[in-house]
């Protein structure tokens, strides 16, 4: 008897704490979707509403009357995420397929090489980076951006531990018995295997690119190169000081996409967190 | 033929590394080289290429930055604002953890609390900061509004003019993008481990919480590890909630390292060889913890390793003992 009391305790914390931190996470996109159709007038009177109001329209206006161009925001964040992730995914897969499929001499000490530069994060590289590009002329071009994720250590080694514990190396023989080059056993064999890793670590390393603002921001000067958390820095600046109506706005379209693919693959996301080095 | 089939292969496995080797050279490597070599030398001003080495005081850079009052202040500034995000984080996603994979009482709805508690991490920084900014505006804003209707407060606070607050608000961010991460991470953890010692722990009467300290907390030791780690060095990164919540501001209260790093290069006087000094000096720190968590990694595996060839072991014995 005692212990089923303490057995309903312990659920009655649980569930309060739970849905409480569910508020918490939950609030601030509520707030900021309710307020992006209220006028910052009404905004400034009461700052929180549970109504939804009739400015979306004048909110939109505003928000587009200057710099902020979202659209153009969101095709630039598309087009270097969606190559820096194609990049990426392919690329790490054949490494690492190159480190199990074959016994080469200098084997281990690449992987070892790999294990030791997975955490070196790019920001505190980002000066000569920059020096670089800029010598080369190609700050300012998507290339600078997407084009390095062709190394991209921490994929390679979750490739790599995948392959281990699922590939059949079996196939490789008889692929080869059947007369297939080794380049085209990749492609047409190893590659629909790895299909599983290649979507979650292809998931993370979208969400990376598309999320990053160091880089971009030291690269991309020219107005019309900005990536969507470029454009969202601007409604930060003076222009939008007071309009708080068009901010929400603004938060809301960056936001909204990433919400959307959020909810279709969080199955997919929160197992492929699960399996750990994610984190950037 | 033996011989033949040795050796036709292994040039693949150099071939099909030739795209990784030459990006990692050509983008990772070169720039850190380069990096390290500004930071020797007087690059400065804007797009400026031409630069010469320091010989007369080849440190000055280093020398110049360690005893810069605004660096010291962002060093101090990133441990502290990492320290009162982390602390928070890892004390609720233990607790959370616990709570999940209590074998006792089974929590419903844990995949719904998991998307949720993760939704925050995924969404852009940029986006989160300039969201937690609107929320705490003044004097009129969501925050305030709150505080006010329920009695905390008096009169409209302006939290991003006061440096206290403002460090604390900027932590609570990391530590409401992090903890679904962390959690998560923990929880697969325990999932991992042996369920028999649970089993074991629950027939000789163990409560709820003596598991937790002397089962699971014990077995999460290298997962744990690693959590901290690369909390460390991502929180050694921090620059977009700094730099878009407050501005680094008030009075450098919430300036980073980074967003330190990037005034220095990118605005006002485009000291390219300061800024590549204080980025070495993140390197090495970083390179450091790097190499921690490499060793705890490898030891995983290692672990793992002998793990398997002793029950591959096991199973010859047990194969040979059926044969006789």
């Amino acid at each position: 008897m005692k212990k089923r009391q303490g057995s309903i305790l312990f659920k009655v914390l649980v569930y309060t704490v739970c849905i409480f931190l569910a508020i918490l996470s939950l609030m601030p996109f509520v707030i900021m979707i309710i307020n992006s159709t209220r006028s910052t007038y009404e905004i400034q009177q009461q700052a929180i509403s549970l109504v939804p109001s009739g400015y979306f329209m004048s909110n939109l206006e505003v928000l587009l009357g200057k710099t902020f161009d979202p659209v153009k925001g969101f095709l630039n964040s598309i087009i270097i995420s969606v190559s820096a992730t194609a990049c990426t995914v392919y690329f790490s897969s054949l490494t690492a397929y190159a480190l199990v499929a074959y016994t080469w001499k200098l084997r281990d000490t690449f992987f070892t090489v790999i294990m030791c530069v997975m955490m070196i994060p790019t920001q505190v590289i980002s000066i000569g980076f920059y020096q670089l590009m800029y010598k080369v002329g190609m700050t300012n071009n998507f290339l600078a951006l997407i084009l390095p994720a062709i190394a991209a250590p921490t994929t390679v080694f979750f490739m790599r531990q995948f392959m281990l514990a699922s590939f059949p190396m079996e196939l490789l023989d008889s692929a080869r018995i059947d007369g297939s080059g080794e380049f085209h056993t990749f492609n047409a064999i190893a590659l629909p295997i790895m299909k599983p890793a290649m979507a979650t670590q292809g998931i993370f390393s979208f969400v990376a690119s598309w999320n990053d603002l160091f880089l971009p921001s030291i690269l991309l000067t020219d107005n019309s190169k900005y990536t969507m958390p470029i454009m969202v820095s601007l409604l930060r600046g003076d222009i939008y000081k007071t309009e708080y109506g068009a901010i929400y706005l603004g938060l809301l379209l960056t936001v909204l996409p990433i919400l959307i693919v959020y909810f279709m693959l969080s199955k997919y996301i929160i197992a492929g967190v699960a399996l750990g080095g994610v984190k950037g | 033929m033996n011989r033949r089939k040795s050796f036709s292969y292994a040039k693949y496995g150099y071939l099909f590394s030739i795209p990784f080797i030459v990006a990692f050279i050509l983008f990772k490597l070169y720039p850190t080289i380069y990096t390290a070599v500004l930071g020797f030398t007087d690059c400065k001003g804007l797009g400026n290429t031409n630069w010469n080495f320091l010989v007369d005081e080849p440190f000055k850079n280093y020398i110049t930055i360690l005893n810069n009052p605004s660096f010291q202040t962002s060093l101090k500034n990133t441990v502290e604002l990492w320290i009162m995000n982390f602390i928070p984080q890892i004390t609720l996603a233990l607790i959370l953890t616990a709570w999940f994979t209590s074998r006792r009482n089974k929590i419903r709805g844990q995949g719904f609390f998991k998307v949720v508690f993760y939704m925050p991490n995924i969404i852009t920084a940029a986006s989160v900061a300039i969201l937690f900014n609107a929320l705490f505006a003044y004097p009129k804003g969501p925050v305030n509004d709150i505080l006010m209707s329920a009695g905390v407060l008096d009169e409209a606070f302006y939290f991003i003019n006061n440096k206290t607050a403002t460090r604390a608000i900027v932590a609570f961010i990391q530590f409401w993008m992090w903890y679904g991460n962390t959690m998560i991470i923990l929880i697969s953890g325990v999932l991992g481990i042996n369920p028999e010692i649970f089993e074991a722990a629950e027939v000789d009467g163990a409560s709820d919480v003596q598991i937790f300290f002397h089962i699971t907390l014990p077995n999460l030791r290298t997962i744990l590890l690693y959590v901290l780690i690369t909390s460390m060095i991502g929180g050694l990164n921090m620059y977009d909630i700094p730099k878009l919540f407050s501005l680094g501001g008030p009075d450098n209260a919430t300036l980073t390292t980074n967003v330190f790093i990037y005034n220095q290069a990118f605005s006002g006087s485009y000291m390219y060889n300061r800024a590549s000094a204080a980025s070495m000096i993140m390197f090495l720190i970083i390179a450091v913890l790097s190499a921690l968590l490499f060793l705890v990694m490898r030891d995983k595996d290692e672990i793992k390793r002998k793990k398997e060839q002793k029950a591959f072991a096991k199973a010859q014995r047990a194969l040979a003992k059926g044969a006789n």
